[in-house]
This record gives C-alpha cells, sequence and structure tokens, in this order.
C-alpha cells in the first residue's frame, strides 16, 4: 500500500490547549462577580453587560471583515472577553449608548488599531473605560447604591471617594471611618462602586480557579496586592490619624478587580516572571500615589495603562537565565 | 503689555536662541566631511535599494563607487548601461557595458509532471520547507512551490502560477538583480544573458539522480542521456552527473537540442511555433541549408 | 524527593502502550539497505563492491576521520548494488543494498547468550573496540561513542551517567533493554567506567519505570561505584544538560562539551552494544527498536537488523492502519516524520511510530497572544516567541544574541503554545541560518 502520508517537521503532538479555551476559562472566572453585580444592581447591570459584549463582538466582526477583509476572528472569544471586562469596569447607571461609544474605542482603538489579537500595547477594556471617564466625567462617577434597582437610583460616592472628599474637606480621619463601610462589608459586597469591582471575594474566588487550572500564575496579582498593602501599610504606621489602613486599601476601589483580571491580561503583561513582578510592583506604586496624593480617588486604571507602555521595554531588558549562564555575568 | 507677558515673551525667545546656538555649535562640531560626488552619484542611481549590486542599498553603492575610485565589477542591474553611463560621466571614467541579463527558473515540473507523493504541513515557505524535506514529490531537488522568490521580488517581476504550481518570471520587468537567487533553497533559478526579443532555452531540470528515478519522480526530468550534447553544434552542452547544462553565452537558439530530448527537459521560450512541415516533401530545407 | 531539572520542561502525555511487551527478535528482511551515514560526522567510505559475498558482521564502510565511525553489515548474502537511496528527510543518501541469503555470521563472533563479566583489556584497547565495532549514541544522536570516551585535553570526566530516563511518550525499547538485559548494562558501564577513568558511574530512570529502578537496585549490589538515580518523570529530562543537570546539580555552559563539567553521558542502548563489543566481538549490526502507535493492533518491541524496511516492523506490528496520518521515526516530541514507509532502518532509530488522522494533523496558525508559556517551558531559558519573529524577519545576528545556537529543539515551545505558532520550525531555520553566519566569519 503506497498511503500519502503527512510530513512536518517536529513535534507532532500538541498540549491542546487554544487561546479559546483560555478566553473562555477567564470569562468562566468572572461570571460569579459579575452574577452579584446583577443581584446588586439589577436589570440595569444586564443590559450594560449585554450591550458591552454585543457591541465588542460586533465591532471586531465588521473591522475584520469590512475594513482589514480578513477572516474575522470573533469565535476565539477575545472581544467577547473585553466586553465583559469592560462592563465589570462601569458604574451600573450609565446610559447604554455610552457603555456602545466605550466597546467601540476598547475595540476599535485599544485593539484593531493596533493589529489585532495579540498586538496591542494597552488593554482594551481600560483604554475604553479612561476614556469614558475622562470624556463623561459626571456619570462615571456616579456609583449607583448597592440592592437599588432603576436608574433614578439613589447615587453616592464609593468608598474611596468618600475618604478623598472627607480628607479634602478636613474632616479628620476618625470620624471618617465611621461613615465608610467596614471590612467585611468592603470583602463580601455591600457597597457602591463599578460593576465588578464591589465584592473582593467573588473576585477572589475566580482567581482561584484561574490559579488551578494554570491559566495565570499568582506573581502579578500578589505583587500588586502586595505593594499596595505594602505602601499604604507604612504610610500607615507612620501617621495613622492622616492615612487609612491597608487592608481597606487593598479591598476598596478597583484593587482586586484591577490586580485579579486586568494586569494580568496576557497581552499587555511582560513575559518572563521577574518582568510581571517588577510590572506588578510599578503598578502598586503608581497607584497609591494617584490614590494618595493625586486628583483622582482612584488609580489602578491609569497605573496599568501606563505600565503597559513599560511592557515592551520590560521584555527588552529582562530576559530569563539562559541554562549554562552564571547568575551575575555573562555565559 | 501685562508683566507676565513680556516675561513669557523673553523667557521664550530666550530658549529660542539658546537652542539655535548649541545647534550651531554641535553643527559645527560634529561636521563630518562627505565627498559632494556620493550624493550626485547616488541621485543618479534608480534608488531600488534591492541589493542587485551587492552592497546593501543605493547609497552604500554610490559610496563604494566614490572611495573606490573605480566602476571595475560594479554595476546596477536595475538601471543598467544607462544609468551607469551617467555615473561614469560624474566620476569621470569609462563604465564596462554589460549585457542586460534576466533570471530563468530551472524546474518544469508542475502538478501533472511531478505528482505529489507526501504532504507537508510544516510553515509554508521554501526556506523552512527544504531543511527537512526534499518537497512534496519524489524529487529532492525540484521546486518547492511556496513563493520565497516571489515574496523577496522588489520589482513584482516573478509570480507563482496556482496551475503549475512554479513561479514565473515576467521578462520585462525582471532586473537580475539576484534576489531571487538567493531565496531559492534548491538553488533553480539561474540569471542569464538576455536574448532578442526574450527568447531563452534552457533545461528545465536540476535532477542530479540516474535516468530511472529522475523520470519516476518526474516525467519531464533530464536523465542525462546526452543526446542534447551529441546535437549541439556549438558546444554549449555539458553533461554532469546525470545532468545536461546548456551555457547561454554559446547557446545561438537553434533549439535543436529541443526537439532531441526524449523527455521534453529541455524548454525554448518566446519562438514561434515550429513551422508545420507538408506531407510528401523531400527535405527542402536540406538542399536550401 | 526525586532529583529533577528546574528550568522549563512540559508533561505530554505518556502512552506507554508497549512497556509490558518483551523484546521479540524480528527476521531478516529479503533486503537490507544500510546507509553509510547513520552517524553525525563524516560519511564512512564503502569498502565493498558489487557482487560481493557478505557475511554478518562484516565490515562494509570504514570510518573516515575522527568523528566518524565504522558501518557493519546486519544480514548476510550478496551486494544487490550501491545506490543513493531516499532516506528519513526524503532526500537521496548513498547505501550499500544486500540481497540476504542464510544467516551467516563471522566466526569472531560469540553468538550465546552467557554473561560474561570480566574483560582483560586497559582502557585504550575499550575504546578502540568500540570505534571498530561501529557504536554510536543510540538514544537518536548518533554521535560516535569513542569521540565521547576521548575528551579534548585539560578536560578530564569525573561521572558517567547512563541515560535510562527515555522520556519521549510511546518509546519503551530502553525500558525492556534496561529490565531483560540489566546485568549486562552493568557490565557494559563497568567497561565505560575503565575506558573514561571514572570511579563512579550514576544511571538516571524516570520514575515511571520502577520496575527497572528496582532490578538496577538489586542488580547493582555486586557493582559498586554505579548508582541509581530516580528522576521526576519530565519532558526533556533525556536532553543530555538537563541529565546532568538533575543528577549532577551542574550546568553545562553555553557552546560547551559536558565533559567541561566532568560528565560524559551515554544512553543504555549504547552501554549495552558496547558490552556486546567488547565482550562479545559484537559489531553494532541490530537494535531495539518499538513501533507503537494508539492506532496499532500489535505495538511491541523487536529486535531489528539495521537496514531492514521500516514496513517490514509496522507489518510485524499489526499492518499500517488505514487512517494512518504520520509514521514517525522516534518519538512524538523531536522525530521525524517519515515520508514513506520503504525507508530503512539505522543506528538512529530508536522508534516507529503510528499517528492516526485524528492525532496527527497541525491546526490552525493564530497570533501570539504574549501569554509567554513558550518562555515558560524552555529548558535552555530561551525565548521562543522572541526567536521566531526575529526569524521571520530575517535577523540572524540578533537571534545569534538571544542564544538561538544553544536551543536544543526538544519541542516544549511548539507543544504547549496555545496558538499553534511553528516555533521550532522557525528557530531551526534561525540555527541553520546562524551557524552559516559563524562559519562564515571564519
Amino acid at each position: 500500500m503506497n498511503k500519502v502520508l503527512t510530513i512536518a517537521p517536529s513535534p507532532h503532538i500538541i498540549q491542546g490547549d487554544s487561546v479559546n479555551k483560555i478566553m473562555f476559562r477567564v470569562i468562566f472566572a468572572l461570571l460569579p462577580a459579575l452574577a452579584w453585580s446583577f443581584l446588586a444592581f439589577g436589570l440595569p447591570a444586564v443590559y450594560l453587560t449585554l450591550v458591552s459584549i454585543l457591541t465588542c463582538v460586533l465591532a471586531e466582526w465588521l473591522i475584520q471583515k469590512y475594513m482589514l477583509k480578513t477572516e474575522p476572528s470573533v469565535k476565539d472569544g477575545s472581544a467577547i472577553l473585553t466586553g465583559v471586562l469592560l462592563a465589570m469596569n462601569l458604574p451600573a447607571g450609565i446610559p447604554l449608548w455610552m457603555v456602545v461609544i466605550g466597546a467601540l474605542v476598547s475595540i476599535g482603538i485599544g485593539k484593531m488599531a493596533f493589529g489585532g489579537l495579540g498586538q496591542n500595547l494597552f488593554n482594551p477594556a481600560l483604554v475604553g473605560r479612561v476614556f469614558l471617564l475622562i470624556s463623561f466625567p459626571v456619570p462615571m462617577t456616579s456609583w449607583p447604591n448597592v440592592t437599588q434597582t432603576g436608574v433614578d437610583a439613589v447615587t453616592e460616592a464609593t468608598p474611596l471617594g468618600l475618604l478623598k472628599e472627607g480628607l479634602k474637606s478636613g474632616t479628620p480621619l476618625s470620624e471618617l471611618t465611621s461613615t465608610l463601610p467596614d471590612h467585611a462589608n468592603l470583602f463580601f459586597g455591600n457597597i457602591s462602586g463599578s460593576m465588578g469591582e464591589i465584592s473582593a471575594l467573588l473576585l477572589l474566588l475566580g482567581f482561584l480557579y484561574l490559579l488551578i487550572r494554570k491559566v495565570i500564575s499568582w506573581h502579578i496579582p500578589i505583587t500588586v496586592l502586595g505593594t499596595i498593602f505594602l505602601f499604604t501599610g507604612i504610610l500607615w504606621l507612620v501617621k495613622p490619624d492622616q492615612y487609612i489602613d491597608p487592608l481597606f486599601h487593598i479591598l476598596t476601589g478597583g484593587a482586586m478587580l484591577g490586580a485579579l483580571f486586568m494586569a494580568t491580561d496576557m497581552v499587555t503583561s511582560p513575559m518572563t516572571k521577574k518582568g510581571q513582578v517588577l510590572y506588578a510592583a510599578g503598578i502598586g506604586i503608581i497607584t497609591v500615589c494617584i490614590r494618595i496624593w493625586g486628583a483622582y480617588p482612584e488609580g489602578i486604571s491609569f497605573a496599568i495603562l501606563i505600565m503597559n507602555a513599560f511592557t515592551p521595554l520590560i521584555n527588552n531588558y529582562i530576559k530569563p537565565k539562559r541554562f549554562g549562564e552564571k547568575q551575575h555575568g555573562k555565559a | 503689555m501685562s508683566e507676565s507677558l513680556l516675561f513669557t515673551i523673553l523667557i521664550i525667545s530666550a530658549i529660542g536662541i539658546a537652542s539655535a546656538v548649541i545647534l550651531y555649535i554641535t553643527a559645527r562640531k560634529f561636521y563630518v566631511y562627505e565627498d559632494p560626488r556620493i550624493d550626485r552619484v547616488e541621485e543618479a542611481l534608480p534608488s531600488a535599494n534591492c541589493g542587485g549590486c551587492g552592497y546593501a542599498g543605493c547609497r552604500a553603492f554610490a559610496e563604494s563607487i566614490v572611495k573606490d575610485n573605480t566602476l571595475e565589477n560594479k554595476f546596477c542591474p536595475v538601471g543598467g548601461n544607462e544609468v551607469m553611463d551617467n555615473v561614469a560621466q560624474i566620476m569621470g571614467l569609462v563604465a564596462e557595458q554589460n549585457a542586460p541579463r534576466t533570471a530563468v527558473v530551472r524546474c518544469n515540473g508542475t502538478c501533472e509532471h511531478r505528482p505529489k507523493t507526501k504532504h507537508y504541513e510544516g510553515v509554508q515557505t521554501c526556506a523552512i520547507a527544504a531543511m527537512h524535506y526534499g518537497g512534496e514529490t519524489d524529487c529532492s531537488y525540484g521546486c518547492l512551490g511556496f513563493g520565497d522568490c516571489c515574496v523577496v521580488c522588489d520589482f513584482d517581476a516573478i509570480h507563482m502560477n496556482p496551475s503549475t504550481g512554479l513561479p514565473e518570471v515576467d521578462d520585462e520587468k525582471c532586473v537580475a538583480c539576484g534576489a531571487c537567487v538567493k531565496a531559492c533553497p534548491k538553488n533553480l533559478i539561474e540569471l542569464r544573458k538576455q536574448m532578442p526579443k526574450y527568447r531563452k532555452i534552457y533545461v528545465a531540470c536540476r535532477n542530479t539522480d540516474k535516468g530511472g528515478p529522475a523520470k519516476k519522480a518526474c516525467s519531464v526530468a533530464c536523465i542525462g542521456c546526452s543526446l542534447c550534447e551529441k546535437e549541439c553544434k556549438y558546444d554549449a552542452i555539458t553533461i554532469a552527473n546525470n545532468l545536461a547544462f546548456i551555457d547561454s553565452d554559446k547557446c545561438k537558439l537553434c533549439r535543436k537540442c529541443v526537439a532531441v530530448c526524449p523527455t521534453h527537459a529541455i524548454i525554448e521560450e518566446n519562438f514561434p511555433p515550429p513551422k508545420e512541415k507538408p506531407v510528401g516533401e523531400n527535405k527542402p530545407e536540406a538542399a536550401e541549408a | 524527593m526525586l532529583k529533577t531539572f528546574k528550568k522549563g520542561g512540559v508533561h505530554p502525555p505518556e502512552n506507554k502502550r508497549s512497556a509490558d511487551k518483551s523484546i521479540e527478535a524480528l527476521p531478516q528482511p529479503d533486503i537490507a539497505t544500510i546507509l553509510v551515514a547513520q552517524h553525525i560526522g563524516a560519511p564512512s567510505k564503502i569498502l565493498v563492491s558489487k557482487g560481493e559475498t557478505i557475511r554478518v558482521g562484516q565490515l562494509i564502510a570504514q570510518s573516515s576521520g575522527f568523528v566518524s565511525t565504522n558501518i557493519h553489515s546486519s544480514v548476510s548474502g550478496k551486494v544487490a548494488r550501491i545506490d543513493t537511496v531516499s532516506d528519513v528527510s526524503g532526500y537521496k543518501k548513498e547505501a550499500v543494498i544486500i540481497q540476504v541469503a542464510g544467516d551467516e555470521w563471522l566466526d569472531t563472533i560469540d553468538r550465546s547468550d552467557e554473561l560474561i563479566t570480566e574483560s582483560i583489556l586497559d582502557a585504550r584497547a575499550i575504546t578502540d573496540k568500540i570505534l571498530e565495532a561501529g557504536i554510536v549514541g543510540l538514544g537518536g544522536a548518533t554521535f560516535p561513542t569513542h569521540v565521547k570516551l576521548m575528551p579534548p585535553p585539560g578536560m578530564k570526566a569525573e561521572v558517567l551517567i547512563i541515560n535510562g530516563v527515555e522520556c519521549e511518550p510511546f518509546l519503551t525499547s530502553d525500558h525492556r533493554l534496561m529490565l531483560e538485559k540489566g546485568e549486562e548494562i552493568l557490565v557494559g558501564t563497568r567497561l565505560l567506567m575503565k575506558a573514561l577513568g571514572v570511579k563512579r558511574a550514576v544511571i538516571g530512570i524516570e520514575n515511571n519505570k520502577s520496575d527497572a529502578i528496582r532490578n538496577f537496585r538489586i542488580l547493582g549490589a555486586k557493582y559498586p561505584g554505579i548508582e541509581v538515580c530516580a528522576l521526576r518523570v519530565k519532558y526533556p529530562q533525556g536532553g543530555e544538560k538537563q541529565l546532568i543537570k538533575a543528577v549532577t546539580g551542574r550546568e553545562v555552559p553555553s557552546g560547551a562539551l559536558p565533559v567541561a563539567v566532568g560528565a560524559v553521558v551515554n544512553n543504555v542502548g549504547t552501554v549495552f552494544a558496547v558490552y556486546e563489543a567488547v565482550m562479545k566481538n559484537k559489531p553494532l549490526i541490530e537494535r531495539i527498536v518499538t513501533v507503537t502507535g494508539n492506532s496499532l493492533s500489535k505495538p511491541s518491541n523487536f529486535k531489528v537488523r539495521i537496514g531492514s524496511p521500516v514496513r517490514q516492523l509496522i507489518d510485524a506490528a499489526g499492518g499500517l492502519p488505514d487512517d494512518t496520518a504520520r509514521v514517525i521515526s522516534g518519538g512524538p516530541m523531536m522525530g521525524k516524520a517519515l515520508p514513506s514507509v520503504d525507508v530503512p532502518v539505522s543506528k538512529g532509530t530508536s522508534g516507529i511510530l503510528v499517528l492516526s488522522e485524528k492525532e496527527g494533523h497541525r491546526k490552525a496558525v493564530k497570533n501570539c497572544i504574549r501569554c509567554g508559556r513558550c518562555v515558560g517551558v524552555c529548558p535552555m531559558g530561551l525565548e521562543p516567541y522572541l526567536l521566531m519573529t526575529l526569524s521571520e524577519k530575517r535577523l540572524w545576528e540578533k537571534a545569534e544574541a538571544e542564544k538561538v545556537m544553544d536551543c536544543i529543539e526538544c519541542g516544549s515551545c511548539s507543544f504547549t503554545c496555545p496558538s499553534n505558532r511553528p516555533l521550532l520550525d522557525h528557530i531551526r531555520l534561525g540555527k541553520l541560518s546562524v551557524g552559516n553566519l559563524i562559519r562564515s566569519r571564519k
């Protein structure tokens, strides 16, 4: 028998993982926190998420098919993931047309303009979010209270927002802490904030799932949270009447969401473990600086985007240790 | 004018003037003298930056001409004799006249002639395929068909023909820069003198196996039978390693070898079809010749 | 705590289907095709001519340099012709083709199975016998063994490491050899220790072969100086540098020989061949080949004469299944896909693997998602994604600076990439081009 055999260079077997599987694992890990946000904010949250996902997917499909004239790759799930992450970064009450703009910016500018999957320099969901924050500052900082439904829910500031406003107006810290949610509420999610950032517990559950399935490693999240904890801890120890405790810092704002899901985006973070630790430390430090001395109450989105810009530099200079190379010095 | 406005204008002007002075000083201090002829020669060149001259771009070629101060062995295939004459005028030298050349792909192993006996699934470029395997057919010398030659051509002069699976050279655009020759891992492309009306006669085969296996792999392979060598009156054909080679400098395009080749391995291009001999005539050509 | 190499590595499914199949001797082929370049180094010079009568074990091609070796006939009969045949790569190489008749061996070869444990030969004589017998690395690299036993001046071996790891999925020939010829391997190890002048030998075996480890620990009581080291199951533990790192903790520097850190590594198959060559006067004419695959009906371990066609082996293992996509010579991670089953078995053929349509096709290539897995699994600490980009852009000097020449071509990067990027294909092109660049500088 003269069968026509297939020839190809080795290896002849593959592990079997795919981009698709990775994307859907991350989406799965986000589901608990997303479900909580639906419960907390009601139908507006559901609509927001749906619009975000649909716009992202449609935008990617249209751009690829008609502008770039290539095969659309929406099946790989990355547009859906961007849609989910963008939704989780937004306040539940914003008008849906703003969500559409945010999604278009995320996919069109944040991802496609750079060349599609794997080529973007900045985290697409954060590009969309920051664009919306700067273009529409008021709706983007009006946070509906938890367990209220409907668009005319009473809005209040996030815990970080309350803290910043309070300190600026001269209220001493000891008075403020009684108005802020306690740590338990921060952990479980009975606070106001963007859709994805409120429940630290559920975010951590998702993170654990990703760790077990080996989708991401612990280096970036632990280092980001650790750095924030360390520096706010130092400030708190030095002046406890001016700076709030570090546990508050890591449980509020987008710290959990940012550290666990946004900073760990594979495309925009460094390739080596050493590089990732450096990148994460940078994020932590910049976040603390913006929170304490900057104009915004929350700085992690900006911190991540700034460090994204450093990722190629980190990749260029931080190389893994070559086999056979001495620790300090040439091979 | 308010004080702050005056102050601003003064500061900005001062910065402007200081920058200008610094720029001027650095420009003078770090000035590198360059022979002005380099610029003039570079302007005369076609700016294709193809590397066909053997140098890294037109500027590097211009520099080498001026620095070596000779035109020996320096030829721009894109510009040809016209451009070299212009350069010669600038330099005050005499340019050698080179015959224009063109590229020829020495393989005729189309999908029909050379059946596929295996299926290659690696990266679809010739460089990588050649490293691991001799291609998808039983002739390991022939064209791999992935088009590395087409990708490197700067002049749009070579394209893959999808029905034959082989590259085809567009003689009008080909400038014989040599990029495709370097790109082909099988050394199938040859640069040879361009004949009038783009006519070519060449052995479209590089198979050095013995006749039997060669013919089994490809129906138009050269089997090294030497019939063409014996037929050629101009000593243009040599046989080595079971393969015939036609020297294009000696070839007079008489086409006798094409008629005699038993496997049709020798190709003629751009010739009119041979005249039909009417039945019954008693060799009138022999009487004329 | 099992020893291992710390950096990189992957865990492909083991699929050791033929691990419990004892070695079967395959009959001689009808026609033996013996290639003259079955080793790294210069091809051997052919000594015989058409029509000559040959006996088993007869020298038919001679070593043509220091890094070259002898080639012997594995069959008896007449030389049918000396011709070029297609080998594993599809390119034609020179071979001696013998029409097999009878099974006449050279009188000097001891064909008995009796174990001989003592030899009066000294180190030099042992090395010469290894050269004469045409022994090369049977792990697949086919490096002439006698060259390994003669380190360059200034370097001295301190430990001999025997590679019983067999980290490639599917392959079990070394495993069976260790179980069935354990004491012969220990004798062979002692011979190599004498040839190198070392007092310590370590047999490295992956932990999924616990019966072989037990076997050696029991037999090894009579052989002081030889220890057994159980290693964690991780690919590519069997790579020379990774094995040295796991057993001794030392890293072979980039571009250097293993003997630079005092280690010499030999495969168990090679050690067994050394035993046969020194104690039985038998040159390298046959080897154990695993014939396996998920779709084969009778996965087996065969003792095969060099020069047998692969077709014969597959037929003996149940025949080529209809849905075969690839036939691999070697293991699935580093083996070479055969262009046809009519290629001959050579000294480096450690296994024949049949992959069906479901398993044996590449998937569509997607964009790099910068996940960093390739960097994480590379056992040499390289960055495959970067080397692929540099190779695509033909930036050979940069590739050299990124240490592309250190790549051991284990395939872990391409194996693990979720976008199915052909990383190793491009890295190989990079190594070839950088190698040419380095040579052109000299």
